[in-house]
């Protein structure tokens, strides 16, 4: 059956900013699947949001839509673009949600759209419980017991017959959200509760529970001909009860016997038939029970996932790719296996390694938060290891979590590892509870002798999984208390021994006290060094031409030998809050440069959700962890020409001395240079050399220091460990009370590094430059404006490009200055500068040398792709020879928005700080301010209301900022409701407001209102401490029922703009490549 | 536990290091790999592996143990293993006991730590070769002279050793199936028992007039080990007893014993397939199924048929090499798959070739009752 002809043009929905539970993952399998339409000839059009994916590019699809990824805004797009089909099962939840709503409203029927992949009547049955439940019933499966539930009152009938514990799973949500374990009566109401709010359709699953149970996934393919595969079997350490997506994972399954396996296997071909998936991908999660085999079906998910992604990293099998093409009429023998070249794609990938997956989460950013692992996922980021074994790969893994951590080690203190204070007994009382840290909790258990049947009890792991980790304890005593080598050959013997089992140099170190660089020395001078071997699909039955590698302590080495100029990239290693998707853009964007300009390029990454990963973007890839040991190795194999480390992020920008003390040559910016923006006395030092003014600042090492210095700067003061990514540990302080609590509090994210002490420049309006530079030229990339006011991280604020409340004459002065920077620093490549105005003043706050955040963003707004130019400007070009304009001008405006995962943390309060929050990010793109940033918000799920009642409650010194706002919305004809003193202010100045009760103060109160869909926008700012309970249960209240809200004046006056746009005109949809078009006719026309 | 050198060394002179758990006498085979991810206790078991040492591409080995359930025979029959791991510990519900000690008891050598992928990929690019596993951190010279005094796989008649020294029945009711045990697996009696079948399990070297004598309704040829044509003392009874229109089936070396009968030719493999993941069409259909699979002669021929076997058409093809992987006579209500329809260990996508054959089967059972 060859590719369907009938079909010209796709329309592909990507899965919107990354949030917990929906994360880069979708970039890889979009990305994947819109090159591989492509490459079919279909004219393929696509929709995302979310500016810093690699798949927005203006050169991946035929068209690429950066509108909000809603009903409402797709079908604009299906009425401008009148594609043929509709490929729902690359995005997620949010794209199959969207594709089930247009289906349901008769758009799709309307224009003559049809769905591809997935049908409709698939997407239901498998996201449907009871349907599902009836479904496997006809097949013969078992599913847990339960039943799907829309009231309060159900949910108790049905509890009484399931009992206790429950699983509360919402329909139609992504990572469980809203979902969890209920071990009792309240918390069973609490998430019934929130369950019921959380899912579109306003129905809960209340499910018996089989918390304890081994868990497994199987990824499965179907093709139009009724050919099954199954792409790769997947083992959760962590059993039932804590959600896949937060467990540590194996491939392949590691306790299954074969028979137990097929019987998996074959319940995955009947229920990717009995759902229907005609022609695509899905992911099938099993229970077994322990004590007798028997296996449950817990769901199935009709689309690519977080795990396909995994398991295409894990096995080589691109699920996306094959998942389209398949969608388009191929069968699976008529395509190849890529890797191999030789052998189709209908066939079972085989291992001869063992892969781990380990979750990253972010409680640190949420101190307030539920840190127990559940039903609902809570990481933000992951990493995958490869190994030859379960030990080494798990080894790798951690050491690869970039969490301080060596490997598989434990924390100096037994808080690091949330035990008590270490003793047996609270080791025992912390094993019952599944948290981040529960691996390290199980070593500090196997360390105190606790046997594995008690921590197999306690846990509920499986004790083979158990029993791996005593082997590495009793190595460690081995590598310690053993006795010492007598001669080279043993000594060798054991150090390989060791590092057979994944053990890092500087864990090696640590055990024996010394230091990571001595046993380095040692293992290279013995000859130990690691062999790459390559991930081909087929356990080396076949030969294969995909050069995909990880790194073993084994005895061939199957690294590639190749006289081309060889440039390796570092990649950003797991994704966490500060660090995400658009440095794997830049990373990416870097490769195809440097490829297209005839270098072999080599990308080392840890990440296997993202698309610098994936097996052919790069000459070659290392899977490897991203630390100084592992890239050291791989620059031995490879000998480069120079290693790029400004494009990860912090992670390989930690690494760059370390490189450049071993010899390597960094491409770009000097370690020096990075180092010298970074240092605060340089710094400061450089800053007053070239005139530019800072605020008020110094560092401290003690208390004593650091409250002379706030003394002097002035309060309020804003405080951070130097070396922070993302605003760790960053604080406003407004007198000595609170930099006292800081520094009892922050001892962790200071080690060893001084703390910077800067003035805070209050009611300040914050901008940042993204630039590019050759050393002698400096090209400006863009201006963003931040809308929320100063003192808000600025991966949190929202921003606009061109600036819409700053002058010319400042933006001139912030351009000049980042040139000045950049010649000064001797910037190569990417620069980042951020700049407050106050009272007409611009200060300098800090010069990043390196790719920042925005990059992707502002190369998405102008179309002048950044991080591609700063890839040949690393390898030599200059900026002149690229033919880059000075002026980069775009007539249109561009609004970027962050998206927070506080609805995945309950009890976490929702006001912006200087820490950096926010998970992702979205675009929104138009020909005013206004309606840029109405795109934003509906993209952001913040849709804004065009009428209504607006409830108004802020503090003193905002009254006056809030009143000209408040008395646009009132023109517009919106109610005004406000709190009594607000209401009491506002009504004095001739806008007519009703008042309203504060939660304190009795009921029906503000959060009644907002619970009850009285209220359509909520503006509200802290009101200080007496009323702190108050505004957090009323902005979370919003948060839940999904009433747009706004913390800041800045952002209530852009809403109302934003307002304004959509009630005056019809909100239009173009591609960016038009929009970019616009932009190249304007630079000619002025130049 | 204290780890003993050892090592595998390969007849043209390619050796790998390992260990082993405890001291194992020195033993020589056939070294061949399987990409099989689970299921080692069915493929040590497995009577097609006599004579073999087995590679585990799947690197860590013996994680649930062994059971009593899982044997494809009365115990292991390969002549050796070589794994990157071998699990200390073992973790299964149905677990008797850890997979080490049960080989060990079964004198079976297993060595570790051995980097399986290099052997596997020299296997792949030299071909399955003969070896030896023995102590010691390098070959001698007089280890090399053994190994290369042992027998080779060509010309090896290792069916007459691992088939049943007489016949038995098992069942007692429906279509009575006579099947030549050349290192049958016990997962094909099982099958045919779960399809109601009466079974004759019969020795390889059985008769055609001693076949006959049990009123056979179907005959089945099973799998087993070594070169088919070093069987061909069954060759003329597999012609007679075809002739006459009864059903008949073969797996594996059963297949390949059917197209020698018939006319055919069979060849060695560079490194055979043995493993759990190779796709197979029927030819004219679009239907691939995922087979389990474990030989290292093949049928010599392509789509058009098998050479000197104008009777015989290929059914099936292997879609990584091409190679033969199903046969049909023309006329009569013979055939036979390459690959293991009874799976165990691997997919179960052959599994209705069972239910095929038993439809002949109760066809032909039909037609006879009308015609007497």
């Amino acid at each position: 059956m060859p590719k369907r002809t009938d079909l010209n043009s796709i329309l592909l929905i990507g899965s919107g900013p990354i949030v917990i539970g929906q994360g880069a993952e979708f970039d890889y399998s979009g990305t994947q699947a819109v090159r591989a339409l492509r490459e079919e000839g279909y004219r393929v059009i696509l929709v995302n949001s979310n500016p810093a994916t690699i798949m927005t590019d203006p050169e991946l699809a035929d068209r690429t839509y950066i509108e909000p990824v809603t009903p409402e805004w797709v079908e604009k797009i299906i009425a401008a673009e009148r594609p043929d089909a509709l490929l729902p099962t690359m995005g997620g939840q949010t794209a199959l949600n969207v594709a089930m709503a247009l289906q349901r409203e008769g758009v799709l029927a309307r224009y003559g759209v049809e769905l591809i992949g997935a049908d409709e009547r698939a997407i239901r049955i498998a996201e449907d419980r009871d349907e599902f439940t009836q479904a496997m019933e006809r097949i013969g499966l078992k599913t847990p017991q339960g039943e799907t539930v829309d009231s309060l009152e159900a949910g108790w009938a049905v509890v009484e017959d399931v009992g206790y514990p429950a699983i509360l799973r919402p329909s139609f949500t992504l990572g469980g959200s809203g979902g969890g374990i209920a071990y009792n009566r309240e918390e069973f109401e609490d998430m019934l509760r929130r369950g019921l709010d959380a899912s579109p359709v306003g129905s809960v699953l209340v499910e018996r529970s089989i918390v304890g149970w081994k868990e497994f996934e199987l990824e499965v393919m179907r093709d139009g001909a009724d050919n099954v595969v199954i792409v790769c079997s997947i083992e959760n350490l962590d059993p039932m009860g804590v959600h896949t997506g937060d467990s540590i994972t194996v491939a392949p399954a590691m306790t299954l016997t074969d028979r137990e396996y097929q019987a998996m296997r074959d319940a995955s071909c009947k229920i990717i038939r009995e759902v229907g998936v005609a022609a695509g991908g899905c992911n099938i999660q099993f229970a077994v029970d322990p004590a007798t085999g028997e296996q449950l079906v817990i769901e199935m998910n009709p689309r690519v996932s977080r795990s396909s992604a995994l398991a295409s990293k894990a096995t080589g099998f691109p699920i996306a790719r094959i998942g389209a093409k398949v969608a388009v009429g191929y069968r699976l023998d008529e395509l190849t296996n890529d890797i191999t070249q030789t052998t189709p794609a209908s066939f079972e990938p085989v291992l001869d390694y063992v892969v781990v997956k380990i979750p990253r989460f972010a409680f640190e950013k949420f101190p307030t938060a539920d840190y127990r692992l559940t039903t609902q996922m809570k990481s933000v980021g992951e990493v995958m290891a490869i190994g030859r074994t379960f030990k080494e790969a798990l080894q790798k893994g951690f050491r690869g979590l970039e969490i301080g951590r060596p490997g598989w080690a434990i924390g100096s203190d037994p808080s690091d590892d949330r035990v008590d204070d270490g003793s047996v007994e609270s080791i025992r009382g912390a094993l019952g509870t599944p948290t981040p840290e529960r691996l390290f909790q199980v070593k500090r258990a196997l360390l105190a002798g606790i046997d594995i049947e008690e921590i197999n009890r306690r846990t509920h792991i499986d004790p083979w999984f158990l029993g791996q980790l005593e082997e590495l304890v009793e190595a460690e005593r081995d590598w310690v208390d053993g006795p010492t080598p007598t001669d080279e050959s043993a000594e060798r013997h054991r150090l390989r021994r060791m590092k057979r089992m994944g053990f890092s140099d500087r864990q090696l170190a640590d055990l024996m006290g010394t230091d990571e660089g001595t046993i380095r020395a040692r293992r290279w001078d013995l000859g130990v060094r690691p062999a790459y071997k390559v991930v081909d699909t087929c356990a080396g039955e076949f030969p294969s031409a995909t050069p995909y590698f990880y790194s073993s302590y084994d005895e061939e080495d199957e690294s590639p030998r190749d006289d081309r100029e060889t440039v390796i990239i570092l990649g950003s290693g797991p994704n966490r809050i500060g660090q995400g998707v658009e440095f794997d853009y830049c990373c990416v964007r870097a490769v195809l440069a440097l490829r297209e300009m005839g270098y072999r390029t080599v990308m080392v990454n840890s990440n296997p959700e993202t698309v610098s990963t994936d097996y052919d973007i790069s000459d070659t890839l290392y899977f490897e962890p991203l630390t100084l040991e592992d890239v050291l190795e791989i620059v031995h194999v490879e000998q480069p020409l120079g290693v790029i480390v400004q494009l990860g992020g912090q992670t390989p920008l930690g690494l760059a001395r370390g490189l450049e003390q071993a010899g390597v040559p960094i491409l770009g910016t000097s370690p020096e240079a990075i180092d010298l923006a970074e240092d605060r006395g340089r710094f400061d030092a450089i800053v007053r050399e070239l005139g530019v003014r800072l605020p008020p600042a110094g560092t401290a090492r003690t208390l004593e220091e650091a409250l002379a210095v706030a003394e002097r700067v002035g309060y309020p003061a804003l405080i951070r460990p130097s070396y922070v990514l993302g605003g760790r540990g960053m604080q406003i302080v407004y007198d000595p009370e609170s930099l006292e609590r800081f520094f009892t509090q922050a001892e962790e994210v200071t080690a060893g590094h001084p703390v910077l002490i800067d003035h805070f420049l209050e009611d300040a309006f914050e901008a940042d430059v993204d630039a590019l530079s050759d050393g002698e030229r400096c090209v400006i990339g863009g201006v963003m404006q931040h809308i929320e006011d100063a003192g808000i991280h600025s991966g949190d604020s929202a921003c606009v490009m061109p600036p819409y409340l700053i002058n010319d004459e400042q933006v001139e002065a912030m351009k000049s200055y980042t040139r000045a920077f950049a010649k000064r620093l001797g910037v190569v490549g990417l620069l980042n500068v951020q700049y407050a105005v106050k009272d007409g003043v611009v200060y300098v706050l800090e010069v990043n040398p390196r790719a920042s955040r925005t990059v992707p963003f502002v190369s998405k707004t102008t179309g002048v792709p950044l991080a591609k130019l700063a890839a040949a400007v690393m390898v030599g070009r200059s900026l002149d020879d690229l033919a880059v304009a000075d002026d980069i001008l775009h007539p249109y405006v561009a609004v970027k928005e962050a998206v927070f995962p506080f609805g995945k943390f309950p009890g976490v309060d929702l006001i912006l700080g200087p820490e950096m929050r926010s998970t992702g990010e979205v675009m929104g793109i138009a020909d005013s301010f206004g309606m840029a940033f109405a795109k934003a918000q509906a993209s952001a799920d913040g849709a804004l209301p065009l009428s209504g009642t607006v409830c108004v409650t802020v503090n003193d010194p905002d009254k006056r900022t809030v009143l000209p706002i408040v008395r646009r919305f009132h023109e517009m004809g919106f109610r005004i409701l406000a709190t009594t003193g607000t209401a009491r202010y506002l009504s004095a100045r001739g806008v007519p407001t009703d008042t309203v009760l504060k939660v304190y103060e009795g009921r029906p109160n503000t959060v009644d209102l907002v619970v009850s869909g009285d209220v359509q926008l909520l503006i509200n700012t802290p009101l200080g401490k007496l009323t702190q309970y108050d505004d957090y249960t009323l902005r979370r209240a919003a948060l839940q029922h999904g009433i747009p809200y706004t913390t800041t004046m800045s952002a209530a006056s852009a809403a109302c703009d934003a307002i304004i746009a959509l009630r005056s005109r019809v909100g239009e949809v173009r591609p960016i490549q038009e929009w970019h078009k616009r932009a190249r006719m304007l630079e000619a026309k002025t130049a | 536990m204290t780890d003993h050198p050892a090592l595998v060394l390969l007849e043209d002179g390619e050796w790998f290091a390992g260990t082993t758990p405890w001291p194992v006498a020195e033993r020589f085979g056939e070294v061949v790999f399987t990409t099989n991810l689970s299921g080692y206790q069915e493929t040590f078991t497995d009577p097609s592996y006599r004579g073999q040492i087995v590679t585990m591409t799947a690197p860590m080995v013996g994680n649930y143990g062994v059971n009593e359930e899982d044997l494809e025979s009365g115990g292991p029959q390969v002549s050796g293993v070589v794994v990157r791991e071998l699990s200390r510990t073992h973790s299964n519900w149905r677990a008797s006991g850890p997979l080490g000690p049960w080989l060990a008891h079964h004198q079976v050598p297993i060595i570790e730590g051995v980097d399986t992928r290099r052997l596997t990929r020299h296997i792949r690019a030299a071909g399955a070769m003969r070896g030896a596993i023995a102590l010691g951190d390098r070959p001698t010279a007089d280890l090399e002279e053994r190994l290369q005094a042992s027998p080779r796989m060509e010309g090896l008649d290792l069916a007459s050793l691992v088939t049943v020294t007489s016949p038995y029945q098992e069942g007692q009711h429906g279509p009575h199936i006579v099947a030549y045990d050349f290192g049958m697996k016990r997962n094909i009696v099982r099958i045919f028992l779960r399809l109601g079948c009466r079974v004759t399990v019969v020795p390889a070297g059985t008769s055609t007039e001693e076949v006959l004598a049990l009123k056979p309704d179907g005959l089945f040829l099973s799998n087993g080990p070594g070169d088919p044509a070093a069987v061909d003392y069954v060759i003329p009874h597999l012609r007679e007893l075809t002739r006459g229109g009864l059903p008949t089936f073969g797996i594996c070396l059963g297949h390949q014993l059917l197209a020698i009968a018939f006319g055919g030719q069979t060849e060695k493999l560079p490194y055979g397939h043995r493993g759990g993941n190779h796709p197979v069409r029927a030819v004219g259909s679009e239907r691939v199924l995922i087979t389990s699979q474990n030989h290292g002669f093949a049928v010599r021929g392509d789509e058009n048929g098998v050479p000197g076997a104008p009777d015989l058409r290929v059914t099936h093809l292997n879609l990584n090499d091409g190679t033969v992987e199903g046969i049909r006579h023309n006329e009569l209500p013979v055939f036979a798959v390459q690959y293991h329809p009874e799976a165990s260990p691997g997919p179960h996508d052959a599994y209705p070739h069972f239910a095929e054959f038993l439809q002949a089967v109760t066809a032909s059972c039909g037609e006879n009752a009308a015609t007497s």
